[in-house]
């Protein structure tokens, strides 16, 4: 008994002091999946590891388990694609130094053969019409599912119920529709299902056009660039003084979070963003944020940026802000 | 549709060609499982004797207690130790989540059920006799239990080979505490589910594959092994 007791704290020591003495600094990134699954952030950390002492650790689990390590002080770094669970975020003091770094437009998926007609109409218009058609149906047991959620308090999902609210239905009452399915995993594992059962569903567009294009699934992008189906990826670092839990946020690294994310928004990484898939997918998967915006540029992108994911006029107020200024100017 | 077949035979180029990616995974999940089994041999076995040598009130609950856990979803244990370890939990100081060292005691903590019920039921099937002949042969109450342990090793051995299959196959712990960071704490089943998310189903095929030759093969060993009679089977019946 002795040696076993022993064995573990050979084992719990062993990985402190590996983690602490000999390996490089640790940032960890928790990281949305749709950054991931696409393989951009593994460029970026090999770009990044290439010129830093830094062993970047990315945990890739969506959005709101992301926000829930922020919180707790289990990662460095998180990156986003949520506006109004950034906002909260920001306001509890568990993020500061907030950049907005990409942006793409989400696509309603769905069958070749498109049973709810729902091409060529609004992302508004198309829930209608889907709500309509999931209403028609003959077999409401359950059984018949033309709409799949990632259900999963992502970005993607969080995304989708903002879409029905602006559709004008109660999302509550949505989801708890016979048509309606609820995956509950991620975007990959969600485009599957919704291929199975030849159903609809929200989509970030990179993972869409990397399963289309490997043949994975059949589905069809039916609803594209528009300004509800906007996508907007910000990074934040994770705040190491909190008041209220101090003590869980005293390993934060920081200074790396940082200096990670000035990499993200500097002019060469933006601009691999851009190129990021272009070759493979025929377009891009991430479009640059930091110059368009920084230029006001006229694209109503801009703007449409500017409403969904600026909070009081900017991308981070300076309430939520700590050191680092070049980073706003 | 998937090409399933074209998947397969990609996954094994990758497989024979060595990529070092794929065996990377493959050691750490060997590694990992093996250091796990080790632990939980070492804090198990002596309460599985506990459990098959000595009478005591709450046995009956106490083995009940380990038969039952035996079928513990790794997912709820992942996430138990995910709330232990994490900063905010009680061990969140120690800073082991998203580590090896999390992921090893996570399955050493996974396995532990398994090993103490096989070992505890093949202690048990030793003839008693030899406890009471080596006590009066003049050896003193340990070198007795000793002596049962070794007349139940094969039973150990086989515990060891279940608890290591078991580690080795499981996603919810390493998922879960150890966060499936590519080149540090993925292994063979979370890498898995890592590349099928992605669309990269020829390396998830490849992995899978890895895992079931894995399992097959130690499978195999034991049965042939025990066909071959070096191991006997589980446990004796009195003489």
């Amino acid at each position: 008994m002795i040696v076993a007791v022993l064995a573990t704290a050979v084992v719990v020591a062993g990985t402190l002091v590996y983690f602490n003495y000999f390996a490089k600094r640790r940032l960890i990134i928790s990281t949305t999946t749709s950054l991931y699954d696409t393989g951009l952030l593994d460029e970026l950390e090999k770009n990044y590891e290439a010129n830093h002492n830094v062993d970047i650790n990315i945990v890739s689990a969506g959005t709101g388990i992301a926000i829930q390590h922020a919180e707790n002080g289990d990662a460095d770094v998180i990156l986003v694609h949520a506006p109004s669970v950034e906002k909260t975020f920001l306001e509890e003091g568990h993020g500061v130094n907030r950049k907005i770094i990409a942006y793409n437009f989400f696509t309603i998926v769905g069958p070749s053969d498109d049973p709810a007609e729902i091409e060529g109409k609004t992302a508004k218009d198309a829930l209608k019409t889907i709500f309509a058609y999931g209403e028609s149906l003959a077999d409401q047991s359950g059984q018949t599912k033309i709409w799949v959620s990632r259900g999963d308090k992502s970005g993607t999902h969080t995304k989708e119920q903002s879409l029905w609210k602006a559709a004008g239905y109660n999302y509550t009452l949505i989801s708890a529709e016979p048509w309606y399915a609820n995956a509950g995993s991620g975007m990959g594992d969600t485009l599957n299902i919704a291929d199975q059962k030849s159903a609809y569903t929200l989509s970030d567009i990179g993972t869409y056009l990397k399963f289309s294009k490997d043949g994975t699934i059949s589905l069809v992008a039916l609803i594209t660039q528009e300004e509800s189906l906007l996508n907007v990826y910000s990074a934040m670092a994770v705040n190491k003084t909190v008041p209220a839990n101090q003590t869980l946020h005293e390993q934060i690294n920081y200074a790396d979070a940082m200096d990670f994310i000035k990499y993200l928004v500097s002019d060469e990484t933006q601009q691999f963003i851009e190129n990021y898939g272009k070759a493979t997918y025929g377009q891009s998967l991430f479009y640059a944020a930091v110059q368009p915006l920084k230029n006001d540029a006229p694209q109503p992108v801009v703007s449409w940026i500017e409403t969904a994911a600026f909070f009081e006029g900017s991308e981070c107020p300076p309430q939520y802000r700590s050191d680092y200024p070049e980073l706003y100017s | 549709m998937v090409d399933i077949l074209g998947g397969i035979i990609k996954a094994l180029q990758m497989i024979l060609s060595g990529d070092p990616m794929l065996y990377g995974i493959l050691y750490r999940s060997l590694f990992f499982s093996g250091i796990a089994v080790i632990l939980a041999t070492l804090w198990g076995t002596p309460i599985a004797m506990l459990l098959g040598l000595k009478d005591f009130r709450g046995k009956t609950l106490a083995k009940t207690f380990f038969n039952s856990l035996i079928g513990i979803p790794t997912v709820v244990l992942g996430l138990v130790l995910f709330l232990i370890f994490s900063k905010g939990g009680p061990l969140g100081s120690l800073g082991l989540l998203y580590t090896p060292g999390a992921i090893i005691l996570g399955e050493a903590v996974l396995v532990t059920p398994i090993l103490v019920s096989i070992a505890t039921t093949a202690i048990e099937a030793v003839d008693p006799e030899i406890m009471n002949l080596s006590r009066t042969l003049g050896a003193s109450e340990s070198q007795a239990s000793i002596t049962v342990l070794k007349e139940a090793l094969n039973g150990v051995l086989l515990s060891n080979i279940a608890s290591f299959n078991r580690a080795i196959a499981e996603l919810g712990v390493a998922l879960l505490v150890g966060g499936n960071i590519a080149g540090l704490t993925d292994v063979l089943t979370t890498a898995i589910s890592r590349y099928t998310a992605r669309g990269d189903l020829d390396l998830a095929i490849a992995l899978g594959i890895m895992l079931m030759v894995l399992v097959f093969g130690i499978n195999m060993i034991v049965i042939t092994a025990r066909k071959a009679k070096l191991l006997l089977t589980l446990g004796r019946s009195p003489q």
